[in-house]
């Protein structure tokens, strides 16, 4: 049986609205993102059987318009600005390690319980997407940038205007947060 | 031989670029020996997954 489109749509505007903002921290240009997506898909004659696969369709859409919008944008990622986001790294580095750069007893990272369980629950995906949240702004571009949009880092670096070292040095950065985020917030309370 | 802070960073950049032959080794010889980071390795495999997951729209 084919979908009804029309509400679909609307019902699924929240979580496309949301991807966005996380994407772009701009509520005007996600706004914008999520609106030509909807007159696209309006627009479409595709029929689709399951909500998960017109989803899927959806975010493809805007994932192309999320990367259009990034790169008609100008360089703003300087350099100088990414140092701002450094302070709050360096603190979270020294929680982990001790003196001789090890992991210190309590911060040495376990296993994580069947993560594939996981990916299953809405709720670990509000956990993911809080803690992508949480992420200082031009590190979180970066990182989205490469895991979620699926730049390559050489293009990372043209499009912001950063040295390839220090975008490897970023994207570091955030995997160390997100991986401490989601073990505090998450996979501790998860059989570990 | 590499504390865990250099080798998370080698883990990193591992899934940007092509580790030099010396960082592979390094890497490899601490992995042998350390628990810590080779679940950090993991760890940092599941967040790549779970990346991709949501940028595909395959979310519930
Ligand atoms: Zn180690």
């Amino acid at each position: 049986m084919e979908l009804d489109r029309q509400s679909e749509l609307n019902a699924l505007r929240p979580d496309l609205l949301r991807f966005a903002r996380l994407q772009l921290r701009d509520a005007g240009a996600a706004e914008d993102a999520v609106q030509e997506t909807m007159l696209a898909a309006l627009l479409g004659s595709h029929a689709f059987e399951s909500r998960s696969s017109y989803k899927t369709w959806l975010i493809a859409i805007l994932r192309n318009k999320i990367i259009d919008i990034i790169r008609g944008q100008s360089r703003e990622v300087a350099a100088s600005s990414l140092a701002d986001d450094e302070a709050g790294d360096d603190l979270l580095s020294e929680s982990l390690f001790d003196q001789r750069g090890h992991w210190q007893p309590e911060t040495q990272p376990g296993r994580w319980a069947d993560p594939e369980a996981s990916f299953e629950q809405q709720q670990f995906w509000a956990v993911f997407e809080a803690c992508l949240d949480h992420l200082p702004a031009k590190t979180a571009r970066v990182f989205m940038m490469r895991e979620i949009l699926g730049f390559e880092t050489g293009e990372i670096c043209k499009e912001t205007g950063i040295s390839s070292s220090n975008c490897w040095v970023v994207l570091h950065r955030a995997r160390m947060t997100l991986r401490a985020c989601l073990e505090t917030n998450w996979f501790a309370g998860v059989g570990g | 031989m590499l504390s865990c802070k250099q080798a998370t960073e080698l883990m990193s950049h591992e899934q940007d670029r092509t580790l030099a032959l010396s960082e592979r080794i390094g890497l490899r010889l601490h992995l042998w020996i350390c628990a810590g980071c080779a679940n950090y390795r993991r760890q940092i495999g599941v967040l790549r997954s779970a990346c991709r997951r949501f940028g595909s729209g395959g979310t519930p």
